[in-house]
């Protein structure tokens, strides 16, 4: 078959240089580096966000803003960092950016569809950041949105949410549709589906877990939206209506939501760490199973999230079996990367810094999930800053680490310039410290009597609020050194060259950064992308 | 694999074994345990931060040790070894978690079923007061509250009603309503609770234990208070503005000044 060329729809019609990042570009690396930046403005807007929830926490008392503005920023916070930040950038940023390379195509299966999916979340952030000054209030039941409250806090506010989401989600699926249609259908001939690089294989089962859950958020929301505007009884109670209902919708979406956020980091994370450990990537076949599995029990764990509920004993059961083995396939990809490690020749730049953290985060993060699994145990911290602790470790610890370390990783592709290492080293340092500060002692809140979502609390509990919250400042203070990576590097950076890693995936194969078309002839066909070891020199000819 | 290998795996998995075990048996980090289940609880939660503390402190171990000892010379342009996977070693990662886990699992199931949450809530046999709302199908919750050892008396039903922002706890059979929760030590207690507006959640940190309450749908839990005292009350639910403000106390008495609150507070004693 003829590939696409992008040369041919992607000509004279379109703007060149800066300008083509604020055009409807139909080029894949542009709409990554599109995804990538809208995402990281999303970023520090949530970031103030958690900044004013931090500084409400620092005293015992509500008294730094009202305390519906308090819902509002929860609320808004947690929808943000999902939706315009983590989900956008570790899917659709570097997942545009990648799988064309990866899998020898010169550009997504569905261009079109994708300058569309990216050009949704702008205007759908906006709607949803406009709503605090436009409607009056924002929404206020937090990212869950649970009826009845959310059926009874100020409407205009909830039913913009709800809106906002449904676009996300819609953008969302037509990403994941685009990638698995990528994967599948565009491989360059010759390439087998078990030679591709495991950011493939991570995006493909993220992409199935997009196209089967998205749907049934989208469609909850609709209901929800429903009983907001028309007084219908879905999940109204006066009129009928059934709340634990909306929770099982709700929960079949939002916890594979949690897999949509982590399996492109164990995929991003399973291409850094080869490269800059000069090693294979330890048990590839077991890797792919486990992606598999994981994409397997995520479906089926989601009321895990519903223990205190109205939930009878043997569903309390059942999830309890069910979401403590997905530890299994969790666990493996973690002694394999630690193989990976193990006898190599490390180099400890920052990307590889981020990766090293994202494994201590994420095991911290799992191990208190396997206990939240326990029926027993989740029944006294659900619920609890516990749940908040355990979550972050997981979204900021597992996957925004490994954001980071992969911008520092493919920064010289996408800009042909290296990333300075002391700032690099610098801002790690104050994330990790600022992170575990801010996360850590939260545990022990939870597990002692402070639950989530407050805007007030036990004066016994200021002290580890306070931590907490100087933890938060300095995770404020972390993005000074990265913002001012990124631009002063951008114009006088060290210059990086084809493949200043010696690395042997095919992005690295082509000039940085590379030519519309991503390669000038023919696709390289790059049947061992982690070939390390076996042959000294790296090749650095295009193969025909 | 040459013997001195061997010897200090052996050597290093028993220290990291033994560090985990004296880590989770001192961890001294939960509030006050003042019902039944609560040492069982802590029970759990001490294997679990043994379990935790092995396979946390084992993997960073590994890991710094990893980026130390293989580090590669400032210069040194060549590869590692091109080491591609090691099935048999693949299927000891595969297996260890796997029996974690299901310990882990079997362990946990067996501290809910002596919790009494295994005992279906529907079961009318079990509960003395289903009498009370006929219709009502209870939704969830811990039931089961005769399951405790060698009660001393029989249950005791309270409704619980929540709203924003309150807890109305209601004594059936003493008709006594209050804003606080009184109860015995050693009694069972059997908590039916329905929230008239939107869901909320009934919270005791020294009980370990939390129930939702939510419109619509009547769920239930049930404890034994141990220890006399008073402990709070707080809602786990996001409920609106006020949800941080939404607490209540449980002033658990010993039975005797439990049955003298009843004297005083009976609407009976105060009339006659």
């Amino acid at each position: 078959m003829t590939l696409a060329n992008p040369s041919d729809f992607n000509g004279s019609l379109q703007p060149q240089g800066w300008l083509r990042y604020f055009s409807f570009s139909l080029d894949h690396k542009v709409i990554g580096l599109q995804y990538l930046v809208c995402g990281f403005v999303f970023y520090l807007i949530g970031g103030a966000l958690a900044g004013a929830i931090r500084t409400e926490l620092a005293t015992p008392l509500s008294d730094f803003m009202p305390r519906d503005t308090y819902n509002e920023v929860l609320t808004l916070h947690g929808t943000v960092m999902i939706f315009l930040w983590i989900v956008p950038v570790v899917n659709g940023a570097f997942g545009n950016y990648l799988i064309p390379f990866y899998v020898g195509a010169r550009d997504m299966a569905f261009p079109r569809l994708n300058a569309v999916a990216f050009w949704l979340i702008p205007p759908a952030g906006i709607l949803l950041i406009s709503s605090y000054f436009i409607a009056g209030a924002a929404a206020q039941s937090g990212w869950t949105a649970y009826p009845p409250l959310s059926l009874t806090t100020p409407a205009a506010g909830q039913v913009v949410w709800i809106l906002s989401v449904l676009l996300l989600g819609g953008s969302s699926i037509f990403g994941g549709i685009n990638f698995i249609a990528t994967i599948l259908k565009l491989r360059r001939p010759g390439l087998k589906l078990m030679q591709l690089p495991m950011y493939c294989w991570a995006m493909l089962g993220t992409s199935i877990l997009v196209v089967l859950s998205t749907p049934v958020l989208a469609g909850t929301l609709i209901l929800l939206s429903f009983d907001i505007i028309a007084h219908t009884g879905f999940f109204n109670p006066a009129l009928g209506g059934n709340v634990v209902v909306y929770q099982h919708l709700f929960w079949f979406y939002s916890h594979p939501a949690v897999y949509i956020m982590v399996l492109p980091a164990f995929g991003l994370v399973s291409e850094i760490l080869p490269v800059h450990a000069r090693k294979p990537l330890f048990g590839y076949t077991t890797m792919v199973y486990s992606i598999m599995a994981i994409v397997f029990l995520g479906l089926i764990v989601w009321a895990h999230h519903m223990f205190t509920s109205g939930t009878p004993p043997w569903m309390r059961l059942f999830f309890t079996i069910a979401t403590s083995f997905i530890a299994v396939p969790t666990g493996i990809k973690f002694f394999n990367w630690l193989a990976t490690l193990w006898g190599g020749k490390i180099a400890l730049n920052s990307a590889m810094l981020f990766s090293c953290a994202f494994i201590v985060n994420f095991v911290f993060g799992g191990i208190t999930g396997v206990a939240l699994a326990q029926v027993p145990f989740d029944i006294h911290v659900h619920d609890t800053y516990f749940v908040v602790g355990h979550f972050h470790y997981i979204v900021y610890g597992g996957t925004v680490f490994v954001i980071f370390g992969s911008l520092y990783h493919w920064y010289p592709k996408f800009t042909g310039r290296l990333l300075n290492e002391d700032l690099g080293r610098l801002h790690f340092l104050l994330t990790f410290i600022g992170f575990n500060l801010c996360f850590a002692p939260q545990h022990w809140l939870g597990l002692n009597g402070m639950p989530r979502r407050v805007a007030e609390y036990d004066p016994t509990f200021t002290t580890l609020n306070q931590v907490s919250s100087v933890g938060a400042l300095l995770m404020a203070i972390s993005t000074l050194p990265l913002l001012i990576n990124v631009v002063v590097t951008a114009i006088n950076g060290k210059v990086a060259g084809d493949n200043p890693w010696n690395a042997l995936t095919p992005e690295w194969l082509t000039s940085s950064p590379p030519p519309v078309e991503n390669w000038i002839g023919e696709a390289p066909l790059v049947t061992e992308p982690y070939g390390y070891g076996q042959h000294q020199e790296v090749p650095q000819e295009v193969q025909a | 694999m040459p013997i001195r290998t061997v010897l200090t795996i052996i050597a290093a998995t028993t220290a990291l074994v033994l560090t985990g075990l004296w880590v989770g048996n001192n961890v001294n980090i939960l509030p006050l345990d003042a019902s039944s289940n609560a040492p069982t609880y802590d029970a759990l939660f001490k294997v679990l931060f043994s379990i935790g503390t092995v396979l946390f402190l084992g993997i960073v171990i590994l890991l710094v040790y990893s980026l130390f000892r293989f580090r590669r010379p400032s210069g040194d342009l060549s590869d590692g070894l091109a080491i591609e996977g090691n099935l048999p070693l693949e299927i000891v990662w595969t297996a260890i978690p796997a029996i974690v886990v299901l310990f882990v699992g079997i362990y946990s199931y067996d501290i809910y079923e002596r919790m009494g949450g295994m005992v279906n809530l529907n079961d009318h046999s079990a509960m003395a007061h289903a009498a009370m709302e006929p219709q009502a199908r209870v939704w969830g919750g811990i039931g089961g509250a005769g399951m405790d050892a060698a009660p001393t008396g029989a249950v005791l039903p309270v409704e619980v009603t929540a709203m924003q922002f309150a807890f109305i706890f209601h004594y059936p059979d003493a008709n006594i309503t209050s804003g606080e929760l009184h109860v015995p030590t050693g009694q069972p207690v059997e908590l039916h609770m329905e929230a008239r507006d939107v869901i909320h959640a009934f919270w005791v940190p020294q009980f370990r234990l939390k129930q939702d309450v939510i419109p619509g749908q009547p769920t239930v839990l049930s404890f034994t208070a141990t220890k006399a005292g008073s402990y709070p009350i707080v809602c786990a639910e996001l409920c609106g503005p006020y949800h941080g403000g939404m607490r209540s106390t449980v002033v658990v008495h010993e039975p005797e000044a439990y049955a003298t609150w009843l004297q005083q507070n009976s609407p009976a004693s105060t009339t006659t």
